[in-house]
C-alpha cells in the first residue's frame, strides 16, 4: 500500500520543552494506525501536528517535514482551513457545538461554501450512516446535539468530521470517556471507515489498539520507541519498554 | 483559651453590623425615593410634557432624551468595545501592547465624568461644531462606557471553552469564521450584559450630558438637537428647588429603570456562567 | 482568504487602540485649552494660591485642592469601616449563597445615579446636621458621608474579589494549626489580600476625587479654607461644573487648567493602583 503521510525527522517544542524528538514514520493509505503510550508521551501533540492544530499556541516551534500525498504541510502558503478539511479530527471529549445535530454536521461544509439544501441533507444522512448513528437520530435531527448520550455525541463528532469529506481522520482517544457498548459501536464504525479513509487513532487502551489497529506506534517521553504491525507489537515486541507497557508493568 | 474565641465572636458581630448597615443604606435610599415618588407617577406623568419648567406636567421629553442618548452611545461604543475585546482575547497573547491597551482601558474607566464633559465640550460642541446635541453627548458618553463594555465582553469571550474553538478550526473554519460562528454566539449573554451595564451608566450620567447635550426641555427631532435626560431634569428640579414632588417622581422612574436594568444584566451573566461551569 | 483574515486582524488592532487614542485625545484637548493660563500664572501661582476671583484675573485653586482633599479623606474614613466589614464578612463568614445574593445588591449601590445621592444628602443629612450639629447643612461632613457611601461598592467589590482569591489552603493550613477564624483572617488572609484591597481603596479615592454632581449639591461650594468639618467647601470638580457655562477667556482656560490638575491626579492614582495590583500578582 502507498504511503499517505510521510513524517521526516519531526521535532516539536513548547517553549523550551522538547515534546517530540526526531519522529520518523510513514502512515499508509487506508490503514488504521494506532498510537499508544503512557500519559505525556507526546501522542496527542503528535496527532495535532498532522492538522497543524498546535499552531494555535504561538509558543510552539517545529522542525522536520510532514508530507501529505508528497506535499509538505508546513510549507509557506499552505491554507490551514484547506489542510484541516483534508485531515479531519475527533477529540477525546465529545464536543458538539451548541446547535442542532443537523447544524453540527453541516457546520464545516457551510464554512466551505456548500449552500445547497439537498446537498447538505444528503451529507447529513450519509455521514450519520457511516458513523452508525443515523437510525438513532434520524427523527430528531433538529434537536440539540448536546442532548445526545456521550457515545452518541462522539459518533456525531465523527460524522461531523466526515462531512468535510477528508482523506485522513485523526482520533484523539475517542473512547476514553465511553462505556464498552459505545466503544464497540465506534470501533465497528472505524473498521468500516478505513475502507475510504486513512485513520490515525491515539488510544490509552492497548486492547483497542490490538483490536482495530493495522499498525501500531509506541511513544514514550516524546520518542517513538517502536513501530510495527499490531500482530508483531502485541506478540513479540522488539523493545523491552514496549513489552513492559503493553503488559501493564508501567504507565 | 477562651479569649481568641471570644474575640472571634465579637469581630463577627461587628462585621455583621457593618454589612447590615451597608445593605440598610441601599434599601433606605430606594425605599425613601419610591415612598415619596410613587404617588406622583402615573401615565399622565410619563406621557405628558412638563409645564412651567417642570413645576407641573410630566417628563415625556426627558424619557425620550434619555432613550435616544443611550442608544446613540451604545451604537458607537458597542463595535469599539466588542472589537477591542475580541482583539485582546483572540488575536494576541499577553504582551507589551496588550498591557498598554489594558492600562489605557483602566485609566479611561477612572476618568471623572466632568473631564469627559470638558473634553466632549471642546472637541464635539466647539471644535467640530456639533453644538449641544444628542450626537455630541452620545459620542462623549460612548467613550465613557467603553471600558465597561470591553471588560465585560472580554470576560464573556474568555469564558467560552477552548475546545469549541478547536472544533471549529479542525472543521476547516478560519479564525474569523470561528469567532463569528462559535465564539461570539456563545459569549453573547455576557456581551449583552456589558452593553446593558453601559446603558445603565449612560442613564445615570449627568455632568457629561449638561456639558455636551445641553438641557433643552423639548422632544428632540434630530441628532443635532439638544435634549434633557431624566438625570439632568431631576438635578435641575432638585437643585433649583423647582418642584420637589416632580423631582421625587423623576427619581422614582430613574431608580426603577436602573434596578430593572441591573437585575436583567445579572440574570444574563448568571445564565452565561451556569452554562459553562 | 488569508489576506482577508489579515485585514480583519489589522482592523481589530486599530479598534483595540481606540481607548489609547481617546485617552490621548482627552489629554491633548484639556492641555491645549488649559496649559496657557498655567504657564502665564506659573504652576506655583496656580496651585499654591488661595485667591480665586476670575473677575479680577486671580486664578489660585489651593482652596479647591484643600476642599477636595478634605472631602476625599472624609469619604475614605466613612467608607473603609463599612466596606471592609462587608468584604470580610461576606468573604469569610457568610455562606456562598448569601455572598452571591448580597454582592450584586451592594454593587447595585454603584448603579444609583450620583444626583440621587446628592439629593439624599440634601433631604436627609442637611436637616440632621442643622438640628444636631449646627451650621447650614452643606459642608465637608455631608459631602464626606455621601461620597463615602458612593464609593462603598467600588471598595467592597474589589476587596471581596481579593479575599476570595486567597488560596483555600492558606485558610485550612492556619485553621488546622488551631487558629480561630478571626486569627486566620487577621494574620493570614488580610496580609495575603492586602495588595488587592489597597488598589481597591485607591480606585475608591479616584472616584471620590472625580465625583461632581453629588458634591455640588451638598458641599456648599464656597471658595474658603475650611476651619471645621461643618464649613462649606468647593472641590476641583465643582469649580469646573459651576462656572463653565458662563466662563470666557482666561477664566475658561483656568477651568480647563483645573481639569488638568484633576486629570493628572486621576492618572497618578491609576498608575499607583496598577503598580500595586501588579506587584501583588508577581508575588
Amino acid at each position: 500500500m502507498e504511503d499517505k503521510i510521510i513524517i521526516k525527522d519531526l521535532n516539536l517544542y513548547f517553549d523550551t520543552h522538547h515534546v517530540l524528538k526526531s519522529i520518523n514514520l510513514n502512515i499508509k493509505a487506508n490503514e488504521i494506525l494506532s498510537i499508544i503510550g503512557p500519559a505525556n508521551s507526546g501522542k496527542t501533540s503528535f496527532l495535532r501536528t498532522l492538522n497543524r492544530l498546535n499552531d494555535i499556541t504561538s509558543a510552539v516551534k517545529i522542525s522536520g517535514e510532514i508530507l501529505l500525498d508528497g506535499m509538505d504541510i508546513y510549507k509557506k502558503g499552505i491554507s490551514l482551513p484547506w489542510l484541516r478539511r483534508k485531515v479531519g479530527m475527533v477529540f477525546a471529549l465529545p464536543v458538539p457545538l451548541p446547535r442542532s445535530i443537523f447544524e453540527n454536521i453541516v457546520y464545516g461544509p457551510r464554512l466551505n461554501g456548500v449552500t445547497s439544501k439537498d446537498r447538505l441533507e444528503e451529507l447529513v444522512e450519509k455521514t450519520l450512516k457511516s458513523a452508525f448513528l443515523w437510525d438513532e437520530v434520524k427523527d430528531r435531527l433538529h434537536t440539540s446535539g448536546t442532548k445526545l448520550s456521550g457515545g452518541q455525541q462522539q459518533r456525531l463528532c465523527i460524522a461531523r468530521s466526515l462531512a468535510l469529506e477528508p482523506e485522513v481522520i485523526l482520533l484523539d482517544e475517542p473512547c476514553s470517556g465511553l462505556d464498552p457498548l459505545s466503544t464497540s459501536k465506534i470501533e465497528e464504525a472505524l473498521y468500516e471507515l478505513k475502507k475510504q479513509y486513512t485513520i490515525v487513532l491515539v488510544t490509552n487502551n492497548t486492547k483497542q489498539a490490538a483490536r482495530v489497529g493495522d499498525n501500531v506506534a509506541f511513544f514514550l517521553m516524546g520518542d517513538m520507541i517502536e513501530y510495527g504491525s499490531s500482530e508483531h507489537i502485541f506478540t513479540v515486541p522488539n523493545d523491552k519498554r514496549t513489552e513492559d507497557y503493553i503488559t501493564g508493568r508501567f504507565g | 483559651m477562651l479569649k481568641p474565641i471570644f474575640w472571634e465572636q465579637v469581630m463577627k458581630k461587628i462585621l455583621f453590623v457593618g454589612t447590615a448597615i451597608t445593605v440598610f443604606i441601599l434599601f433606605f435610599i430606594i425605599f425613601y425615593i419610591l415612598k415619596n415618588g410613587l404617588a406622583v407617577v402615573d401615565m399622565e406623568f410619563l406621557l405628558s410634557s412638563p409645564k412651567d419648567f417642570g413645576r407641573a406636567g410630566g417628563i415625556f421629553p426627558c424619557i425620550v432624551g434619555t432613550i435616544v442618548l443611550s442608544l446613540v452611545a451604545i451604537i458607537i461604543a458597542t463595535p469599539l468595545g466588542v472589537g477591542t475585546s475580541i482583539y485582546l482575547s483572540e488575536y494576541t497573547r499577553e504582551s507589551k501592547l496588550t498591557s498598554i491597551i489594558r492600562f489605557g482601558t483602566d485609566c479611561l474607566a477612572g476618568i471623572p465624568s466632568i473631564i469627559f464633559g470638558l473634553f466632549g465640550f471642546v472637541l464635539f460642541v466647539v471644535y467640530l461644531g456639533l453644538g449641544w446635541s444628542i450626537l455630541s453627548g452620545g459620542l462623549t458618553i460612548a467613550f465613557m462606557i467603553l471600558p465597561t463594555i470591553i471588560r465585560t465582553s472580554e470576560e464573556a469571550i474568555k469564558s467560552v471553552p477552548d475546545y469549541y474553538r478547536e472544533v471549529s478550526l479542525s472543521l476547516g473554519g478560519t479564525k474569523w469564521q470561528t469567532i463569528v460562528k462559535v465564539v461570539l454566539p456563545s459569549a453573547l449573554p455576557g456581551i449583552v450584559t456589558g452593553i446593558i451595564l453601559g446603558v445603565a451608566r449612560s442613564i445615570e450620567e449627568t455632568a457629561i450630558v449638561i456639558f455636551t447635550a445641553g438641557s433643552v426641555l423639548r422632544i428632540p427631532t434630530s441628532l443635532f438637537d439638544s435634549c434633557r435626560t431624566m438625570s439632568v431634569h431631576f438635578y435641575i428640579l432638585a437643585r433649583e428647588g423647582i418642584s420637589m414632588e416632580n423631582a421625587y417622581g423623576t427619581a422614582t422612574i430613574l431608580i426603577i429603570t436602573i434596578l430593572l436594568i441591573n437585575a436583567f444584566a445579572y440574570w444574563l451573566m448568571h445564565r452565561l456562567m451556569a452554562k459553562y461551569s | 482568504m488569508k489576506s482577508r483574515e489579515n485585514l480583519i486582524q489589522f482592523g481589530l488592532l486599530i479598534i483595540a487602540l481606540s481607548t489609547i487614542v481617546i485617552l490621548l485625545l482627552i489629554a491633548l484637548f484639556i492641555l491645549k485649552e488649559g496649559l496657557p493660563i498655567i504657564l502665564r500664572v506659573g504652576i506655583k501661582g496656580f496651585i499654591c494660591s488661595t485667591h480665586w476671583s476670575p473677575q479680577q484675573g486671580q486664578f489660585g485653586i489651593l482652596a479647591m485642592i484643600i476642599g477636595t482633599a478634605w472631602i476625599t479623606a472624609g469619604a475614605i474614613l466613612v467608607s473603609l469601616p463599612l466596606s471592609l466589614s462587608c468584604a470580610i464578612y461576606l468573604s469569610e463568614f457568610s455562606t456562598p449563597k448569601v455572598r452571591g445574593t448580597l454582592k450584586p445588591i451592594i454593587e447595585l449601590l454603584a448603579g444609583i445615579p450620583s444626583v440621587v445621592y446628592g439629593f439624599m444628602g440634601m433631604v436627609i443629612l442637611f436637616p440632621l446636621i442643622r438640628n444636631y450639629l449646627g451650621g447650614a447643612g452643606p459642608s465637608i461632613l455631608t459631602a464626606s458621608v455621601i461620597l463615602g457611601i458612593m464609593i462603598l461598592p467600588t471598595i467592597t467589590s474589589i476587596a471581596i474579589d481579593s479575599l476570595q482569591a486567597v488560596p483555600h489552603s492558606y485558610r485550612e493550613g492556619s485553621l488546622s494549626l488551631g487558629a480561630t477564624r478571626w486569627q486566620t483572617i487577621r494574620m493570614v488572609i488580610l496580609p495575603a489580600a492586602k495588595t488587592g484591597i489597597l488598589s481597591g481603596i485607591i480606585l475608591g479615592i479616584g472616584r471620590a476625587v472625580g465625583e461632581t454632581m453629588a458634591v455640588i449639591m451638598i458641599a456648599g461650594n464656597s471658595v474658603i479654607i475650611p476651619k471645621s468639618l461643618l464649613d462649606p467647601v468647593r472641590t476641583l470638580t465643582a469649580n469646573i461644573a459651576l462656572e463653565m457655562n458662563y466662563a470666557t477667556g482666561d477664566h475658561r482656560q483656568a477651568l480647563f487648567a483645573t481639569g488638568i490638575v484633576l486629570f493628572i491626579t486621576i492618572i497618578i492614582l491609576n498608575i499607583i493602583a496598577h503598580t500595586i495590583a501588579r506587584g501583588g500578582v508577581e508575588k
